[in-house]
């Protein structure tokens, strides 16, 4: 029975994995932005279901929460300030050398980094730093989430905090200037 | 594996046909309490009190003709009124409507009485919600109507504002019962003896004005406003892509009636009847309450429910999630 579980856990990676792939290259290559970012939403969909392939539900309903939620204030970027219309022109390659040379190098050392991080979780000792598939199960995915989050962490934890709220002043003083 | 597989689709047949029921009876309900509220009557002509208005609406919908506009962005026109009703069916999915069953001593084993129990019940309503604006916002945007365009604007600024407080709104309940699974949340009312409603009574009125808000029920209306906006997002739309979102917001109102009760009101806990009549007593009374307001209380205006939104019901959430924290960290 294991077995069965396992295959259909390795079947809904690979369906998941694909959607997420071609939503997200629709998403850069479709004419129209309000599809573009209906595509968005599909991939960090398809990346939540994702994370509770992986037994992860609380980083599963804040993906959805916080992502693909968020993707609707595109949407409104996109009827208030764009054209509506499809764009004209077709696709193609971009020329610029510089962007696709960037572009080329970040993806790039966005795999290696992969790569690293899949090696090192595996090694004995490794960056899983002691929590095994096991503990998760045992103690609850978002308490141990929250614990780590609130103890070892605490300090990242509030500096992002205090950097979000620097953005959310920093947007109602621009707002501000612009009405006077 | 196949034992699980059969009980837990039976248990959403039997889920998604109820809620659809009521779907389609809280329309007659909503129809016969309003008028009373106006002195009417209210439908009598079909069946015994206007029982089988319903149905007949229903057929009536059914065989409506459906047209299109010429100028609407067709797949996305097509896809907005599911993309409105599916969150608000699968939210349903975490509610537990009931202790465990053995449905008469026909099943080994005792069933629970909810479709799951997931770690993050509340999250994932939550979750589920957010996710039912698409719907609107795309209907409103493909319908290349002015209308619907300025409603489903509106949606998406009313229910991204409201999302906010909902959520502070309820971590009294999460720091009182130390659990985000519904279930659990239950049972920590059954411990503590007492309705989280008594404790968290700000938090339930927070609570229910963000659910107000959410489901578009006035005095929170103004996506579909009639008076000025005609019908708002919908107002492209004919027969049962129509109906789609009328299904929508009713299921999500009944959604979010079932969710207060889970959370503030005991959940299915009650002595000497069965649980799910008291599931379903409880739930009646909150869709009541729900009706009253929209039969009492006039429409915001646009500045106004910004203005409620988050400069009353956003602090007041936050001092009522500071105050719970304070007396449970003073108590322990």
């Amino acid at each position: 029975m294991s077995g069965a579980a396992s295959l259909m856990e390795v079947a809904l990676f690979a369906v998941l994995a694909l959607v997420a792939i071609v939503a997200a290259l629709v998403v850069i290559t479709h004419r129209h932005p309000v599809y573009s970012a209906l595509c968005l939403v599909i991939t960090m969909l398809s990346i939540a279901f994702l994370f509770l392939l992986l037994r992860s539900e609380f980083l599963w309903v804040m993906q959805i929460t916080v992502y693909a939620g968020a993707v609707m204030v595109l949407f409104l970027f996109v009827i208030m300030l764009l054209d509506l219309r499809r764009e004209e022109r077709p696709w193609r390659f971009p020329e610029n050398r510089l962007q696709v040379g960037v572009g080329t190098l970040l993806a790039l050392a966005l795999v290696a980094e992969l790569i690293v991080m899949a090696v090192a979780v595996r090694l004995p000792g490794g960056a899983g730093g002691g929590i095994s598939p096991e503990v998760v199960a045992a103690q609850g995915h978002t308490q141990l989430l929250g614990r780590l989050l609130y103890t070892e962490y605490v300090f990242p934890f509030e500096v992002t905090s205090v950097i979000l709220l620097v953005a959310i002043v920093g947007a109602m003083v621009l707002a501000k200037k612009r009405v006077e | 594996m196949l034992g699980f597989l059969v009980l837990s689709l039976g248990k959403i047949v039997v889920v998604f046909g109820c809620l659809m029921l009521t779907v389609a009876y809280m329309t007659w309900v909503e129809r016969k309490v309003i008028s009373d509220f106006q002195v009417r009557l209210g439908p009598t002509r079909v069946g015994p009190f206007g029982l089988l208005q319903p149905i007949a609406d229903g057929i009536k919908l059914f065989f409506k003709e459906d047209l299109i506009p010429s100028q609407v962005d067709r797949t996305i026109y097509l896809l907005a009124p599911a993309l409105s009703l599916a969150p608000a069916l699968i939210a349903f999915a975490v509610i537990p409507f009931g202790d465990t069953t053995t449905l008469f001593g026909l099943l080994p084993a005792p069933l629970g009485m909810h479709i799951t129990d997931i770690n993050v019940g509340v999250l994932y309503i939550f979750a589920i919600s957010s996710l039912g604006v698409y719907g609107i916002v795309l209907a409103g945007w493909a319908s290349n109507s002015k209308y619907a365009l300025l409603g489903g604007l509106r949606a998406s600024a009313q229910m991204i504002s409201y999302e906010l407080s909902m959520g502070l709104s309820i971590v009294g309940v999460v720091m009182m019962a130390g659990s985000l699974s519904l279930v659990d949340i239950v049972k920590a009312q059954g411990e503590l003896g007492v309705w989280f409603i008594v404790p968290q009574a700000l938090g339930f009125c927070i609570f229910f004005c963000c659910a107000l808000a959410e489901t578009n029920r006035a005095p929170f209306d103004l996506p579909e406003a009639e008076t000025e906006l005609v019908a708002g997002f919908h107002v492209e739309y004919s027969s049962m892509k129509f109906a789609m979102f009328f299904m929508a917001e009713y299921a999500n109102m009944i959604t979010a009636a079932a969710l207060a009760t889970t959370l503030f009101l005991g959940g299915w806990r009650g002595p000497v009847l069965p649980p799910v009549v008291w599931f379903l007593l409880k739930v009646f009374a909150v869709l009541y309450v729900f009706i009253w307001f929209r039969a009492t209380l006039p429409r915001f205006r646009y500045d106004q429910l910004m203005a409620f939104g988050w400069k009353r019901l956003l602090p007041l959430a936050l001092l009522n999630a500071l105050v719970t924290a304070a007396v449970i960290v003073g108590v322990s």
